[in-house]
């Protein structure tokens, strides 16, 4: 009797969940499927969802009318840069607040998670100016440093929860038995601590690739990234839905494959360990 | 455990991370203090010198100011409101049993990893373009008139855009605390016969007040500095203009730098404060 009761509630969660989750997913799936029909489909009234001529010439037009490559290539450029050069900066800063603690640590961890608070746009025409004085607006370069520093307090905040669970005893050990620093972190802390950072570096990547105010502001021809590649699509000129469609699709594509790899992590990493 | 070398040597490794924050903060926001108190037209004449308190009047007076604050204000809130009552109740429905959880679970979190121009735009024209969008469709199926969402009910277009890209985040966060709740607990609860609304409000909610301080201050940071669903969507038109909008207009579309800079104060004022609160809450929850 109770079993039978059980079943029929799993039957109802299971069909409000995957409404509710098709619902929300709908957006996306909706675009992906708009980008292989015609612009005529695309528009049609009533909707056509799967019985339609399935094309490939929205994404022919759109690689034909814009450089892709090009944006893919910034896009991965700036993201991975910003993403390797801000590991390679808070790795040793949170290795350093994890194990060597101090009183004043918490106030340097709340301290640079506060910079985050800093509203991008009441400093962006000092960082333009910069960059016009360093002549490197409109540069890959620019957009690394600059997307580095905007997510290097999460990375730091990040690395030290994850850092924060690695068992001192360990440490400890190591010492007892001789290990020089280097020797351990080389051979005690990095092994335990790869899985930490390639999280990091996973997530890091993703509010990079997904960052728009900086790219949109301080890129033109030559370093516009993605984010930037799908806004001209804004355009009255740009108002094809199928071809839209097809560039969101290529845009989005790599970065939707990688956050569902990285969900797990997205929590502790996020929620800085807070949550469990 | 700590000894002097070792500190010395932390010291040295977090420098590089503290100093470039440091610049990263102090250098823009000197510039930014400066630019305030000036007449700075970079078309037109360029620095014309100082101007005291003017800009921080003007940008007050202007009867842009308010209607900004408040718009900033109804977006965040309003997305906070949606993106946590949905996300508890969709957590909590995600935590029960049934077939295929976790492909559920990848579609609901996919939106927060769509690139927030890609969003906005995809929201603009295929949903809620007024003749050939999808839902123009569905209210014409109706038979009622399609509405032009983004002229007509902006803020709430803006605020729908906007909560489906965080309810994923909200939820995923509510999902991974409330399986960390004791279901003994609850189940004890069931057989003293306490109702399904009194097991939420007394188990239910307190457990999850600490992952929703968590997501209100996530989301909060990064709700105030919202740009790009605004940018390619309204373009600041029809009322939905925030804040961070019109500091970017005055000082990237009308180059009026003083005057956007003294806008830029303000920002980070409102931030600071909103800031001041959060970290407290933080702060509290740090000493795990």
């Amino acid at each position: 009797m109770a079993r039978a009761v059980t079943q029929q509630r799993k039957l109802i969660n299971t069909t409000l969940a995957w409404g509710i989750g098709l619902l929300i997913f709908f957006p996306i799936l909706w675009t992906i499927l708009t980008s292989f029909k015609t612009e005529a489909t695309a528009i049609a009234d009533p909707p056509v969802f799967l019985a339609f001529d399935w094309t490939l010439e929205n994404y022919t037009a759109v690689l034909e009318r814009s450089n892709y490559a090009k944006f893919l290539w910034n896009s991965i450029i700036i993201a991975g840069g910003s993403t390797i050069l801000g590991i390679m900066i808070a790795v040793p800063a949170a290795w350093s607040m994890a194990f060597v603690p101090s009183r004043r640590t918490k106030d340097i961890l709340l301290w640079m998670l506060s910079t985050k608070m800093l509203p991008a746009v009441g400093v962006l025409y000092p960082i333009y100016l910069i960059c016009i004085e360093l002549g490197i607006l409109d540069s890959r370069v620019a957009l690394v440093v600059i997307l580095m520093l905007m997510n290097l307090p999460i990375i730091v905040w990040m690395l030290y929860t994850y850092f924060k669970e690695i068992p001192g005893e360990i440490l400890e050990a190591a010492r007892m038995d001789g290990a020089s620093l280097k020797e351990e972190i080389l051979y005690v802390l990095t092994p335990m601590a790869i899985p930490g950072i390639a999280s990091t570096l996973l997530l890091n990547f993703i509010l990079a690739w997904n960052e728009a105010f900086w790219t949109l502001n301080l890129t033109a021809a030559n370093a516009a990234p993605l984010t930037a590649f799908i806004a001209s699509y804004s355009s009255p000129e740009g108002l094809f839905f199928a071809k839209l469609s097809a560039a969101s699709t290529m845009a989005i594509a790599p970065i939707l494959i990688l956050g569902w790899f990285s969900q797990k992590q997205l929590v502790s990493g996020l929620t800085f360990g807070a949550v469990k | 455990m700590a000894t002097k070398h070792s500190r010395s040597a932390a010291r040295l490794m977090m420098a590089p991370a503290v100093i470039l924050l440091l610049g990263w903060m102090l250098v823009p926001l000197t510039m930014t203090l400066l630019f305030s108190f000036k007449q700075y037209l970079p078309l037109r004449g360029g620095d014309l010198g100082w101007v005291g308190f003017d800009n921080y009047i003007r940008f007050v007076s202007s009867s842009a100011f308010w209607p900004s604050v408040t718009a900033t204000l109804i977006i965040v809130g309003g997305v906070l409101a949606i993106t946590i009552t949905l996300g508890v109740l969709l957590a909590i429905l995600l935590n029960q049993p049934m077939w295929g959880q976790g492909v559920v679970r990848i579609l609901v979190i996919a939106p927060f990893f769509v690139m927030p121009t890609v969003s906005a735009l995809v929201w603009k024209n295929m949903f809620m373009d007024p003749t050939n969008g999808l839902l123009a469709h569905l209210w014409r199926f109706f038979g009622a008139e399609p509405v032009s969402w983004l002229s007509e009910a902006s803020m709430t277009s803006i605020i729908m855009i906007v909560s489906w890209q965080w309810l994923p985040f909200a939820t995923l966060i509510l999902l991974t605390a409330i399986q960390s709740l004791d279901s003994e607990q609850l189940e004890a609860a069931e057989m003293d016969g306490a109702p399904p609304v009194k097991r939420f409000a007394f188990i239910t909610l307190p457990h999850l007040s600490r992952a929703i301080t968590i997501v209100l201050l996530i989301q909060t940071i990064f709700l105030l500095a919202i740009f790009a669903e605004i940018f390619v969507t309204t373009g600041g038109a029809f009322g939905t203009r925030t804040l961070t909008y019109l500091i970017f207009q005055r000082v990237l579309e009308s180059q009026n730098v003083g005057l956007g800079s003294a806008g830029g104060v303000y920002a980070i004022i409102l931030a600071n404060i909103v800031a001041i609160f959060l970290m407290r809450i933080v702060g509290k929850n740090l000493d795990a």
